[in-house]
Parts: C-alpha cells; structure tokens; sequence
C-alpha cells in the first residue's frame, strides 16, 4: 500500500502512539483536580504548552487548545469580528481559495452583516501582498490568509502579509493547519496574530489541535463552562490527545530542513514523472510548494474513477472532482486558480509524506500513466479531443 | 464500509461492451463536460428491430461506468421495443443499488440508450416516443 494521502490525513508517529497510551494509563487525572494525579495531568498539560510554545517561537501562554484546526479556525475569526463590531469595525480580508472552515465561518458573518472581501489567487494559486495592502479599510477587523493551500500546496507570502497587518494595526490570522510541522512556522517573524493548526496533519491523533493567540489580541470562548484554557476553552482538556500532539510536533520539526528536502526531491520528481503524461497540467506554483504536495489535472478523464483504480493498484490519494466532493462543482480551490469545470474534474492530488519510498514514487508515476491512458481510451471527450472537434485546454 | 456495492465496483473494474460502432445504427450523447458525466451509446439494430450490439463510451465517475456497462448489458440482444422501456431504477437494481447522490448516472445511462434509439428512429423517419409507447 502505498499512502499518498496525508493532506487528508496522516498516521500516527510511533512516539506519538506511545507518549499518548502512556499519559492515557497512567496520567488519568483532570488536571482540574486539586490532588496528586490531577495535578500530575496539569503538568502533562503545561509541559505540551511549553512544548508547542517553544516550536514556533510564542509564549505558553498564547497556546489555546482546541478539538482541531476547524474550531481554531471558528474561534479565531469568530472573535476578531466580535471585537471588530464592537469597534464598529465589519470589514474581514480572506482568500477564494480558504478551507471551508474559514469560508463558512465568514459565510455566517456576511449574513450577520459583515462585508467580506475575498481576494484572488491567480493562477499560480499565490496571494499578492500588495492586494492584501490595497483592500484593508478603516473598518477592517481581521485579515484571514492560510499559510500554505490544502489542495494545492501553495504556500502563500505570509510574512509581507503580516508585515503590512502590523503596519496598518489589522490583526492577522492564519490558518497554518496544512503548514506546521512540514515547513519552519515562527509566529514572531511572521508576524502572526493567530493561527490555527491541527495534530492529525503531522502525525498527531484526530480532534485535537491548537489556537495561537499573540497577547494583547482578545479572544472570545466558543464553548461555554469551566475555566479550562483560561476560561478561552470550557470542557475537560484532552490530555493524551494533547501531549501525544506536543510530542509529534517536536518529533516533526527535529532535522526539519532535511527532511523537507528529502521530501521536496521526490515530489519533484513525482512532478516531473506526471508532466510527462500528454496534456496534463500541474495545479499551483511548483516552487512555491510545500515539500509534499503534488496536483495535477489531466485532460479527458474523471478524478473519481481515476482514485478508484489507483486504489486497486494499492495507492491512495484524493482528487477534487464533483464526485468526491458529493457535490456538483468541482474543488473550489481548482475553481479559484482558473481552471475550468471541464479539467477540473480530472485532478488527482498527492500528498506524499517521509515514508514514501523512490520506489513508491516510481509506482505511482507508472500507475497513474496507465490509469489515464485507459481511461482516456473510452472516453467521449479525449475521443473528440484527439478527432479535433473540440480544442485541448491542457 | 464501501462506497458502492460489489456488483458497481465489478462493472467498474470490468465494464462490459466498452467502444465505439463505427457503422452504428443510432447513436446518442448524452451529459456535459462541466457537470463531470459524458455517457455515448452506439447501437447496430437489425431488420427484425433487435440491438445486435451496443458499445458506450463514458466520461465519469465509477458509478457512471458501471450505469453505463449494466445499462448496455440490459438491452443487448433485446428489441428495441423493450429497449424503449428501460428505466433508470432497473439500471440502478441490477447494480444492486446506487448511493442517492449518485442516481443521477442510472439516469443519465437511460437517458443515453433513450437518446440512440431517438437517432435510430430520427434516421428511419419516426418519433421514438411513438414506438416506444
Ligand atoms: C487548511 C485546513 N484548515 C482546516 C482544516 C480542518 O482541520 P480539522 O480536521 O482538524 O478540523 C483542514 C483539514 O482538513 C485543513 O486542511
């Protein structure tokens, strides 16, 4: 089996599996409790504070944990529009290309009232700071920009982005879900207001993640109850989630350069290896990529079909056609950076990941040639593409 | 839990009457590009209004081929008076049933069959409609 799908979601590190089972067997307290084994769960707590603190540059206490990057996502935009109303501010700068976390949650806002300006992505799927620049108003209250695309992989000019917010006084979120852990993240030469991230992306559990918060940046609760997480986060912490999600983040990042270059080398490879499929395209900026992210759109064929018979061949990867969506349009994020519903539908994304071999590469870029083909040779559209009656796009 | 029943996943894998006729007797098109679905039917009638052969091409998802495949397998061999009648439930019962997102490829196999028998009859001077009821 070869997984080639670790955008969607990653396998657990043996150090993460053994550092949660641990605090699950033996740091059961609520580190609520005022005796012995609770405050030995607290300790287990802090410490995976710390921990994550130190790895991208901010203090313990600017650390809010939550059930993953979409209720960091809610809570940070939820609470800069709340601040902002009560300043009169209701302007909110994003991206047409955010997780649906983002989007839906400014989908809300809009019908609260809310003015949201969405900015291009261009066709290479990059942010311009200088657009960035030119759409904050007087009454922006947030400029929300993910740090790297789920779909695609870009990752976008966030520093210049949180340069010119500091400059204006706009607080800056990110939604860093797709980035941490795979590409260095420091929230202070960012200069990040917020950011979200979630564990299950780099090899950490699922439903568990965190909300960085700068100090000085309010932040309002979304659940309601206890004081947990300073009263910024009610409901009994998930201890083993968190310290098992600590450990795979310090795992992550040890030798990070190397491994992004290792990594980065068999997605260009893998790129190389696609491109020479006839009339394909790859989907993004190529250099401005994170090391594992791979999408292409082939001309003439079905991402869902195209995922199926990969998955017989043992390989598992995710395409943003229509079918897989459950929808009738096609990824959002392909719509975004210019390409048309026709192509669209035939996308494959691959998120390949340290434990993917050369040879995995070399299996995919045959497997994936061969499933084309095949599905190219009874297709009605490659048949009156290759007849001249309609005009290749790709 | 599998996305879809055994019976669409072997369609799928092995998808029977796959092509082209290339002296085909009526011919339909049916689906566009933009929604993800292109299904063509080709279909060869003899003198005696029986569908000799039938081939399809289709553009789409695994339940779209595999609508495609039963849709041929169900009218191959039978007159055209019974292909007339085939409906987008029976296509989807064969396959042992389609996820309900996905019941639009039944219907778009019947609409295809449907659209060459149209060609068929379009060519031989009479309403499909017609001789279908
Ligand atoms: C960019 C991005 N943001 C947010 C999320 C949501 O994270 P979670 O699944 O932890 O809620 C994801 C994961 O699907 C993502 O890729």
């Amino acid at each position: 089996m070869i997984y080639a799908d670790n955008a969607a979601t990653t396998a657990m590190s043996e150090a993460a599996i053994a550092r949660m089972t641990e605090v699950m067997k033996q740091t059961y307290g609520n580190p609520s409790s005022l005796y012995s084994i609770g405050q030995e769960a607290k300790e287990v707590l802090e410490q995976a504070r710390a921990d994550i603190a130190s790895v991208i540059g901010a203090n313990p206490g600017e650390i809010i944990f939550t059930s993953g990057g979409s209720e960091a996502d809610n809570q940070a935009i939820t609470s800069a529009a709340r601040f902002g109303l009560r300043k009169g501010k209701k302007h909110i700068i994003s991206s047409a290309f955010e997780h649906h976390a983002v989007l839906h949650t400014l989908n809300r806002l809009k019908e609260e009232g809310f003015e949201i300006t969405l900015l291009d992505v261009h066709e290479d799927g990059l942010i311009r700071p200088e657009e960035v620049e030119a759409a904050i108003r007087e009454d922006t209250c947030l400029v929300t920009i993910m740090y790297a695309n789920n779909e695609i992989g870009t990752i976008q000019p966030i520093r210049k982005i949180g340069e010119i917010c500091k400059s204006k006084g706009v607080t800056f979120h990110t939604d860093a879900v797709q980035a941490m852990a795979h590409i260095p993240v420091n929230v202070d030469e960012d200069n990040i207001g917020m950011l979200s991230a979630s564990a299950h992306k780099f090899h950490g559990p699922k439903g568990v993640g965190f909300l960085y918060v700068r100090k000085g940046v309010p932040v309002y609760n979304l659940i309601e109850g206890g004081a947990q997480e300073r009263g910024r986060r009610a409901g009994t912490e998930n201890v083993a989630g968190i310290a098992a999600m600590a450990e795979a983040l310090k795992e992550a990042v040890t030798d990070i350069s190397e491994k992004m270059a290792s990594v980065a080398a068999k997605r260009d490879k893998l790129i190389q290896g696609l491109s020479e499929i006839p009339h394909s395209a790859i989907n993004g900026d190529a250099s401005h990529r994170l090391p594992g992210n791979v999408n292409f759109c082939f001309e003439g064929i079905e991402g869902e079909s195209l995922l199926l018979l990969l998955d017989d061949k043992g390989i598992q990867a995710s395409s943003g056609s229509a079918c897989t969506s459950g929808s009738l349009d096609p990824s959002h994020v392909l719509l975004a950076i210019g390409r048309v519903h026709d192509v669209a539908h035939g996308s494959l994304r691959l998120s390949i990941s340290e434990d993917t071999s050369n040879e995995d590469v070399e299996t995919i870029i045959s497997s994936v040639g061969e499933v084309v083909e095949y599905l190219r040779s009874f297709s009605p559209i490659w048949r009156d593409l290759m007849a001249g009656k309609k005009q290749f796009i790709l | 839990m599998a996305l879809y029943s055994e019976k669409v996943m072997e369609h799928f894998r092995n998808p029977r009457n796959v092509g082209v006729i290339e002296d085909a007797d009526g011919v339909g098109e049916v689906g566009n590009a933009k929604c993800g679905d292109i299904m063509k039917m080709y279909l060869k009638i003899n003198d005696d209004e029986i569908i000799e052969d039938v081939k399809f091409e289709t553009f789409g998802c695994g339940s779209a081929i595999a609508s495609s495949s039963m849709a041929t397998e169900l009218i191959k061999g039978k007159p055209v008076s019974e292909a007339m009648k085939l409906t987008n439930a029976a296509v989807a019962e064969a396959l042992d049933g389609l996820p309900d997102y996905k019941m639009h490829c039944s219907v778009l196999a019947e609409e295809a069959i449907k659209s060459a028998l149209d060609d068929y009859y379009s060519k031989n001077g009479e309403s499909a409609n017609k001789s279908g009821e």
